[in-house]
């Protein structure tokens, strides 16, 4: 989507740097993950979305930069003018098949993209850990008709508290609490979503790369055995709930909405919605068959 | 729409949403856009979380209110009073924009003269808002880089709604907050095209495009591209259509997606009025109660996932609704049936498809002639005014107005004086709480969309009222009371909301089928725009068991 | 923001709590609110309002939680978050008076309880800094004029008395941990012993407010051209060029800067900085005064570990005192707060340490934006160790290399505490210095820099114990402990301790330390249950994970010991 006239920046300085060899020349404040070519590019990628600034928690994207004494997060870590970058090395391979053998090993990644091929790409082999490694497992939470939470299968990103928080929805419904292995998202003392601040926005199910947060429908299905991922379609249209306009992608199962989404790269919404538009689908499909 | 075509010529917001991130002052003036426009109120907070300064001026301490570094909480229907109390203050401060006043507006003495008796003091009287707020609301939003000032229904939903828009209109041209980026006047439409309604000429008074009916020329226009006459007179909006058919002048009806029978100010009336009509056919995805009444229903489509077409937002952006859905059973298609209806009528409305009616559309109307689909595809959506097929007009409107040059700069905005003018009915011994309505975050308007979900924050209706008149009126939170008013009365719960003053009571209409709002609300209605005073009327508040007498 | 709390008002106690912090509420207005920004940005009281909370109460309930919620305009899940961070704060409900026992490394090589020796009703303790009386313990006991003690020599009969509610006598003197009081050769310990720690005219006669003096006449570019000069770094752990850092902040455009002075000394075996402030708070003050000189700064916070009751005391007494005497605040134009940590050791890593002070979750920051472009509320920020201050004022005024160090000397030496020597002494001289082994011991390790430092041996007694000298050794001074162990010590033990440690410290934001820590943990516990010897590798997997791909020190140094353990000592085989 573009903008169309925006106030005059001034004009942009490059940075040329090195990566695995070859001289790349970026525009200056540009992380090393889009220098690379940006998510989808090889480098493995699990806490970076779309429209949260990255948490650089997984840290699955390192990359070796030369004099660093440390690997960098190639997600966060800006450009700049002569750095000397490889994407791959052993340092690299290991730290990257250790973060996806940590999280393989204590959260269930079963809904998370990419993980058998990095698996396979880097050795990670998650059951190395034997069958006592402590693990995150834990009952679904349902407390609600709209989405459930499932924090067996969270990798601790972040991005639905910063959604959730200042960069988008400013509820601050959830945040992390404890500490450690024991750090986990929470609303106040873990009370049920009703009888916290949610809003039912959905922008945590938005942003959440795992399936950790789910539509309620999305979950039943799943329960039920009636997802088909391969039987649905997108089509993007606009909300009706009210002035703003906001972009609605709506995955369709047999003439059935069973999920909304909203673009990432969309001006209005950013990938975001309100309950209305996120869950008030249901008007549309819940006519009598005739009239 | 008519407040800021009046001023500057164009029916729509001067500013787009990104904007707001650019703005270090933001003024949300009878909105309540965290429940009502939330997806808005994200470029708001962006704003505010980089610093901007956030006012909220509404009679409530509303979920957007909660958010604000300065709530100023008037009275209700003391819009005018506080605009021009603003307005003389920032002129009494030296703060006035004169190198703009002088280039771009007209009638600034006339103006400055009508506001010249309301000092601080008597604003404070008169909206019971302390001095100092409103010194520092004043202050704040003259010195501002670039303020936006965003409206909703507080402002509208007024028998004078309109002169409450020309007074913050007045606002923006005293201080130059306007035509420039992030400085403008954006008031947020209540449904996902209200603005693309207007744009495609349903008003009573436009063709497609904002032309005006009256206008020969542009009527001619029509008339070759459609080969019939276009009627020369201004038709009737909304409540002059109920004047109408009160006096037997209107006898058939044709409803398309509107539920007046639950919708309308004072609706006991308009329900016998839709009753008495000769013939009423409505075109809607629900037997809503307005179709219960007709004649002929016409089971319709939803028009954004089961259709294609565009709809209009309040930036201004035309943006491409998509059809996802087949309609169920025999509904079908809104075009299919107006094509058919066309032929039944004896017209051939031929059309291949919804891009054909489209290209019709830029044909005639030149602030819509470079949104091919194609464009609005690859854009994913495009503000007006867009005549150029290859360009895109800045995001903001009126830039003209800080030209050098006269002709670039064109009509001048005017002031307009306006009158403090308190609700129409008065609070009395018999009605004494002011009741004022609103909406929440997980409904909309009267239900009929958002029932189809469970959302875990429903209320349903509610009686919202201040602790002290709860404790006054012995009244415990949830508890069924009866609110009346001159026209009728309902029953509903309760609820204890310190967000309230003594004296002012909130409801939403969002469940008419459990309790009909509307049959309280008052349909004083402003002149020049048709909108009812859905925001101010007089009501009593009673305990079911006991009755207690007003104090 | 939409806060939506339960409506139950806080208790009386917790009212007076907050308030006492936050002021009273102001009355509901009903036509004029101020809000947003103006509460938003008293977000750094949070972590005083829940120490408040917690003192008062004892621990803190989610009435609690609800009105400071409504005060700062920050969440209950925020602040719930930011409680729950903290292991001194409970959200459940507990009696006033809690013990808290050591259970780390110089405790329980001293014979000290392990966590699963503690009798009902006490609380394990990571390092207390106490070290130089271990074992030790802290009690305290919650209510309107709240009472902490830390107790050292600590007996299991003691322990047992405390948990069912008697509390330990007072400690002894300040400079009863430094061996060496009194010593005129000594120079950042000098005054410890020579007067009343709280006597600013003791202070100020003895030469006190000299060395600002002396700044003031030098100007900031003189100051950090002495401090460079002297060659001092920092001496919490990382050894950067101290007038480097201090030339960074200066130079930056954007104001105001901050000066954080680092007291959240939490690395188990360290205790120089509880002993500085105790016995010398006047000259942290003055050191302060002169680093806000030459960086710039308006505003100085001192970070303390919330175990530290005595210096926490002794720390207000020295800047009330100060500010009467119109040495601080006022015209002065630089002024201090103390802000005391709620136990949680990455609150010394010197990002954490803002977002705590800030009123977030302790977590780390990611670098690059340093500190001094970016750092406490998004400023230029210069943050220093206690000890590296404490070098400043007789650099500033006599203009003195800064050859000198202090260790933490604790575990198996005739005597414990706080030295300060000149650099270059071998391991084994400073041994001596501390009255050599006990009797009857026999040197089996020496813990050099903490739990994320590593071990030396019986034969590294002739490394010298300076920067160059113990990296190229493999080892590290970091913050100069040196924990002596003889053959008493279980060091299977100790290597589980520091698994369990980092384990429970990790803050939980990144994956390599939030699941490398656990990952260790278990695999040095199947090593010493005597299990598989593939755990070995697996131990070199996750270290070098750690080292290379966490977010802070602390993960990248969490493998530290444990490998020096494995590799220079052949513990595990």
């Amino acid at each position: 989507m573009s903008r169309s006239t925006t106030p005059s920046h001034d004009a942009e300085s490059t940075v040329t740097l090195s990566i695995d060899g070859t001289d790349v020349s970026v525009p200056e404040g540009t992380t090393l993950l889009d220098a690379c070519g940006g998510k989808g590019c090889g480098i493995p990628t699990l806490c970076y979305g779309d429209t949260i600034t990255p948490k650089n928690a997984c840290r699955v994207c390192m990359v070796e930069v030369e004099g660093s004494r440390v690997l960098v997060p190639s997600c966060s870590r800006q450009a700049e003018q002569g750095m000397v970058v490889r994407t791959r090395s052993q340092r690299v391979d290991h730290a990257r098949k250790m973060v996806l053998e940590f999280l393989g090993s204590s959260v269930d990644l079963s809904l998370t993209d990419h993980i058998t091929e990095w698996n396979a790409e880097y050795g990670a082999d998650p059951g190395r850990y034997g069958a006592d490694a402590q693990t995150v497992a834990q009952p679904v939470k349902i407390d609600n008709d709209l989405y459930v939470r499932d924090y067996a299968k969270c990798i601790l990103c972040y991005q639905c508290v910063d959604a959730c928080g200042e960069q988008w929805q400013n509820s601050f419904v959830i945040d992390i609490a404890g500490r450690g292995f024991a750090a986990h998202v929470s609303t106040e003392n873990d009370v049920p979503l009703p009888d916290s601040a949610c809003v039912y926005c959905g922008n945590c199910i938005q942003v959440c790369p795992t399936g950790a947060l789910m539509f309620k429908t999305e979950h039943d299905m799943r329960e039920a055995g009636s997802w088909q991922p391969d039987h649905q379609t997108t089509t993007d249209t606009i909300c009706a709930f009210c002035g703003v306009g906001c972009n609605l992608t709506l995955h369709v199962q047999d003439n059935t909405i069973v999920k909304v989404s909203s673009p990432p790269d969309s001006p209005i919404t950013h990938g975001n919605l309100c309950i209305k538009g996120r869950f008030g689908f249901q008007h549309a499909q819940n006519r009598p068959d005739e009239t | 729409m008519v407040g800021l075509a009046t001023v500057f010529g164009a029916g729509g917001g001067t500013s787009s949403y990104q904007e707001a991130e650019a703005a270090d002052v933001i003024v949300m003036w009878g909105s309540n856009a965290r429940n009502a426009h939330p997806i808005f109120f994200h470029h708001v907070l962006t704003a505010v979380n980089q610093g901007a300064k956030l006012y909220v001026v509404d009679p409530r301490r509303s979920e957007t209110a909660q958010f604000a570094d300065r709530w100023l909480g008037l009275h209700v229907g003391t819009d005018i009073a506080l605009s021009n109390t603003i307005a003389r203050e920032i002129i009494h401060a030296g703060l006035t924009n004169m190198s703009f006043v002088e280039r771009a507006t007209t009638g600034y003495d006339e103006y400055a003269a009508s506001v010249e008796p309301w000092t601080l003091e008597r604003g404070e009287q008169v909206t019971g808002v302390p001095a100092d707020a409103i010194r520092e609301l004043a202050h704040a939003y003259a010195r501002a880089e670039a303020a936006q000032l965003c409206w909703t229904l507080g402002i509208t939903e007024h028998h004078n709604g309109v002169d409450n828009v020309l007074s913050l209109c007045n606002l923006a041209i005293l201080t130059g907050q306007v035509g420039r980026y992030g400085a403008g006047l954006t008031p947020l439409r209540g449904q996902n095209n209200v603005q693309g309604g207007g744009d495609m000429g349903a008003l009573p008074n436009k063709l497609p495009g904002f032309q005006d009916i009256v206008d020969d020329q542009a009527r001619a226009k029509f008339d070759a591209e459609w080969g019939v006459t276009v009627p020369s007179e201004d038709g009737w909006h909304l409540t002059q259509m109920f004047e109408a058919m009160e006096r037997g002048d209107l006898r058939s009806v044709f409803v398309i997606g509107e539920n007046p029978a639950q919708s309308e100010a004072d609706v006991h009336r308009a329900v016998e009025l839709l009753r008495d009509l000769d013939h009423l056919v409505v075109l809607d995805i629900y037997l809503t109660k307005t179709a219960e009444l007709a004649d002929v229903v016409l089971p319709g489509s939803a028009s954004w996932c089961e259709s294609d077409g565009t709809v209009t937002n309040s930036e201004r952006r035309v943006q491409r609704v998509r059809k996802a859905l087949d309609p169920p059973g025999d509904a079908r298609d809104d075009i299919d049936i107006l094509l058919d209806l066309a032929r039944h009528l004896g017209h051939d409305w031929h059309y291949d498809d919804h891009e054909e009616i489209w290209d019709e559309l830029r044909r005639l109307s030149p602030m819509h002639a470079g949104m091919s689909w194609a464009r609005l595809e690859t854009l994913g959506g495009i503000q007006w005014p867009c005549p150029s097929d290859d360009q895109l007009e800045p995001p903001y409107l009126h830039g003209r107005l800080w030209a050098d040059d006269p002709d670039q700069l064109g009509r001048r905005a005017p002031f307009t004086v306006v009158v403090d003018d308190p609700p129409v009915e008065a609070l009395s011994d018999h009605y004494p709480l002011r009741l004022t309505t609103g909406r929440r975050l997980d409904s909309y308007n009267t239900g009929v969309q958002s029932g189809g979900y469970r959302s875990p924050n429903r209320l349903g209706e509610t009686l919202d009222l201040s602790p002290e008149d709860a404790h006054r009126l012995g009244v415990a939170d949830g508890e069924q009371v009866r609110i009346s008013s001159a026209r009728g009365q309902v029953v509903a719960p309760a609820r204890i909301d310190p967000g309230l003053r003594p004296g002012l009571v909130f409801m939403t209409f969002h469940f008419p089928d459990e309790v009909d709002v509307n049959q309280l609300t008052i349909d004083a209605t402003d002149p020049k725009a048709g909108t009812a005073e859905f925001k101010a009327a007089a009501v009593r508040v009673e305990r079911l068991t006991h009755v207690s007498t007003p104090t | 923001m939409d806060l939506k709390t339960r409506g139950e008002p806080p208790s009386a106690d917790e009212l007076a709590a907050v308030d006492a912090v936050l002021g009273a509420a102001p009355d509901r207005d009903l036509h004029d609110v101020t809000g947003g920004h103006s509460l938003r940005n008293r977000r750094h009281l949070l972590l005083p309002a829940l120490h408040a909370v917690n003192d008062r109460v004892g621990w803190i309930s989610q009435r609690a939680i609800d009105y400071i919620a409504e005060r700062l305009d920050a969440s209950p899940a925020e602040i719930y978050g930011v409680a729950s961070f903290y292991a001194l704060f409970s959200l459940t409900e507990r009696p006033a008076h809690q013990v808290h026992v050591c259970v780390d490394l110089a405790c329980r090589a001293n014979g000290g309880p392990a966590e699963g020796d503690l009798p009902a009703g006490a609380h394990a303790s990571p390092c207390l800094g106490a070290c130089e009386r271990a074992p030790a313990a802290f009690v305290i006991d919650a209510g309107a004029t709240p009472s902490q003690a830390v107790a050292g020599h600590v007996t299991a009969v003691q322990v047992r008395q405390w948990s069912d509610g008697d509390g330990p006598d007072p400690e002894a003197a300040p400079a009863a941990a430094v061996p060496q009081a009194g010593d005129r050769s000594l120079v950042l310990l000098a005054r410890v012993g020579r007067g009343d720690p709280l006597d600013l005219d003791g202070y100020i006669a003895d030469g006190g407010f000299r060395a600002l003096a002396k700044a003031r006449e030098l100007g900031p570019v003189g100051v950090i051209a002495a401090v460079d000069a002297s060659g001092l770094t920092g001496r919490g752990g990382a050894a950067f060029p101290t007038g480097r850092k201090w030339e960074a902040v200066r130079s930056q455009p954007a104001t105001p800067h901050y000066l954080v002075c680092n007291a959240d000394e939490s690395e188990p075996g360290t205790f120089k900085d509880r002993v500085l402030i105790e016995n010398d708070p006047y000259a942290l003050i003055e050191a302060m005064t002169i680093a806000a000189l030459a960086t710039d700064c308006a505003y100085g916070y001192i970070y303390l570990r919330g175990e530290y009751p005595r210096a926490f005391a002794t720390l207000l007494h020295a800047l009330t005192t100060s500010r009467d005497r119109g040495l601080l605040g006022g015209e002065t134009g630089f002024d201090i707060a103390v802000v005391k940590g709620a136990g949680a050791y990455i609150c010394g890593e010197e990002t954490a340490i803002f977002n705590s002070i800030e009123g977030y979750r302790g977590e780390p920051r990611n670098k690059p934006p340093f500190p001094f472009e970016v750092g406490l509320f998004g400023q230029p920020t210069v943050v220093n160790n206690v000890e590296t201050l404490i070098n400043i004022p007789s650099i500033v005024l006599d203009g003195r290399p800064a050859n000198r160090r202090l260790f933490c000397l604790s575990g198996a030496v005739k005597v414990p505490g706080v030295y300060e020597t000149e650099l270059g002494l071998t391991l084994g001289e400073l041994i001596e210095l501390a009255g050599g082994l006990r009797d009857g011991s026999e040197l089996q390790a020496v813990l050099l820099g903490g739990a994320a430092g590593g071990f030396a041996g019986p034969a590294d007694l002739d490394l010298v114990l300076d920067q160059d000298s113990t990296r190229a050794a493999g080892l590290t001074l970091g913050s100069g402990v040196v924990m002596v162990h003889d053959q008493s010590v279980d060091l299977i033990d100790q290597l589980t301790r520091i698994a369990a440690f980092f384990r429970d410290e990790s803050c939980g934001q990144c994956v390599p330390c939030r699941v490398g820590t656990v990952r260790q943990e278990e695999a040095i516990e199947r090593l010493a249950a005597g299990a598989s010897t593939g755990d070995l590798d697996l131990l070199r997997d996750i270290g070098q994970a750690m080292k290379d791909a966490s977010i802070c020190g602390l993960g990248q140094t969490a493998h530290n010991a444990i490998e020096t353990a494995i590799v220079r000592l052949g513990v595990f085989s």
